[in-house]
């Protein structure tokens, strides 16, 4: 592997690159979030991976399962983030047969919490958690780069989220109903691909409720006004 | 202990960040394609090795074996690409006959992704993997730091932004074997011609459910022809300023001469004529 010219020579000799991301390293510049409502969660996020300039992917999914009703959005490396996701799908899976019950969002989120501080120094990984119980109902818990855990009633995150501070906390409402929560997803992501040269292609939601899983596709070349799948 | 030894990686970077360039390795700066039909899966590639600017090869495989129905098309560092397929190549047999089922494609794309993510990108392997399963037909894509994409038409290396411009414009859904093959040969063609990185030959393997078809040189747009005229020089065209003939016998005068055996030639090198 060839190495950047962002390095610089420290006094011990050793190199350092500053680079968060390896050269050539696949990037997921994105739109992500999570929001709680009435009955259950929501998870959305766009459809772009990148590799500097060059779109690698205009229709991957970021939303990954890890366990029947618990979910996660990937952003930053995608080898990074899929590599975590995997490994706490095992956990979960693990745990799910030891225990002979459902793991709760919580225990999701401190795995991935566990995986993502140990390994603070060598990921690029920001993720966000959501996911339903029987117990607690609709859960978001949000998990940026230091590895830190926060429960929220909705997160963001990505290149993308520095766009929608403004709009999601202008328009966020506790409790919603179902297809007012999935309007709100949906306008959101859409200010963030709009702004973020970063994200763009599809938006892709899955929701969360006693039901199960449901998901959800609005494609660009009907102004996102359609669901399609 | 087997593996890769990295004790010279911190001396590398350290000569790197004072100024000394890294060595180069020869890498397949490449075209590879893979695309979906209905019945099965077509990969690509084209044919050119490159080291630097040097064309180190004008004919090599980047169709790897894994499985007999399962193949993989590799860019990047070439010893990377052989070594990493051949590996898992041979997990997944004993896996198989461990198991006593078939291998599975997602198997393969597994193992493949833990073992590039555990070396963090240093193992230069970008891939495409196809394959018909018990579970049905499928298409990955592997990078060199462990992500994987799931589509049903994909381009990787050097010349996979001019393939994908093939695919963007010319794929549809529910192609047929013969449409396949045609659009992923147009696709490293389109490589061959508008990237430096890939040239030569057009190689093609199709997987299907009962069987695999590797097309070695299925299309050759660059055949050597002969040509028009002779550029060898006369006899004769360099003056003749003095002569001394040395026989020979008296050899031994000047020099110390130790008889070889004379073996049989090996391949005769490829010159213009």
């Amino acid at each position: 592997m060839e190495f950047g010219n962002s390095g610089s020579l420290s006094e011990d000799g050793i190199h350092l690159d500053m680079d968060r991301l390896k050269k050539g390293e696949v990037n997921l510049g994105t739109s992500i979030m999570a929001v709680t409502f009435k009955d259950g969660v929501i998870l959305g996020a766009d459809s772009r991976t990148t590799t500097g300039a060059y779109i690698a992917n205009r229709v991957t999914d970021k939303l990954t399962q890890v366990h029947d009703t618990i979910w996660c959005c990937r952003s930053g490396s995608a080898a990074d983030t899929q590599a975590v996701a995997d490994i706490v799908q095992y956990q979960l899976g693990l745990f799910h047969m030891m225990n002979g019950k459902l793991p709760t969002t919580q225990t999701a989120a401190a795995i991935f919490q566990e995986v993502c501080y140990a390994n603070k120094d060598r990921l690029s990984a920001g993720l966000i958690i959501a996911g339903w119980d029987e117990r607690h109902g609709g859960q978001v818990y949000s998990i940026p780069l230091g590895g830190s855990l926060h429960k929220q009633s909705y997160a963001i995150g990505g290149s993308g989220s520095t766009y929608i501070y403004g709009y999601c906390d202008a328009n966020w409402k506790e409790g919603m109903e179902e297809a007012d929560a999935v309007n709100f997803v949906k306008e959101s992501l859409k200010e963030a691909i709009r702004w973020d040269g970063s994200s763009g292609g599809v938006i892709r939601m899955v929701v969360l409720t006693a039901k199960g899983a449901d998901r959800h596709l609005y494609l660009p070349d009907t102004d996102y006004k359609v669901r399609h799948q | 202990m087997p593996g890769f030894d990295f004790s010279n990686y911190n001396r590398n970077a350290a000569l790197h960040a004072r100024g000394v360039p890294l060595p180069k390795a020869t890498s397949t700066g490449t075209t590879i394609v893979g695309c979906i039909f209905d019945g099965g899966v077509v990969i690509a590639a084209d044919t050119r090795a490159t080291s630097g600017p040097i064309v180190a090869d004008k004919n090599c495989e980047k169709l790897h074996y894994i499985a007999p129905q399962i193949w993989c098309a590799g860019a990047g560092t070439a010893a990377d690409t052989e070594f990493t397929t051949a590996l898992i190549s041979s997990q997944l047999e004993l896996h198989s006959l461990s198991t006593g089922r078939k291998p599975r494609v997602v198997t393969c794309m597994t193992l493949l992704k833990q073992h590039l993510f555990r070396y963090q990108g240093h193992i230069g392997a970008y891939l495409v993997v196809a394959g018909v399963d018990p579970t049905g037909t499928h298409l990955f894509t592997v990078h060199a730091h462990g992500s994987t994409d799931k589509l049903p038409y994909v381009t990787m290396g050097s010349g996979s932004l001019a393939a994908m411009s093939v695919f963007e414009t010319q794929w549809k859904t529910h192609l047929t074997r013969d449409d396949a093959v045609k659009l992923c040969s147009e696709a490293i063609q389109a490589g061959i011609f508008n990237d430096l990185g890939s040239g030569s030959n057009v190689d093609v393997a199709v997987i299907t459910a009962d069987k695999t078809t590797l097309m070695r040189g299925y299309v050759k747009p660059n055949e050597r022809s002969a040509k028009l005229k002779s550029y060898a020089f006369e006899k004769g065209t360099t003056a003749v300023l003095n002569e001394k003939i040395i026989r020979k016998q008296d050899l031994g005068n000047y020099v110390s001469v130790h008889e070889l055996s004379t073996t049989e030639e090996g391949d005769k090198m490829e010159v213009d004529t």
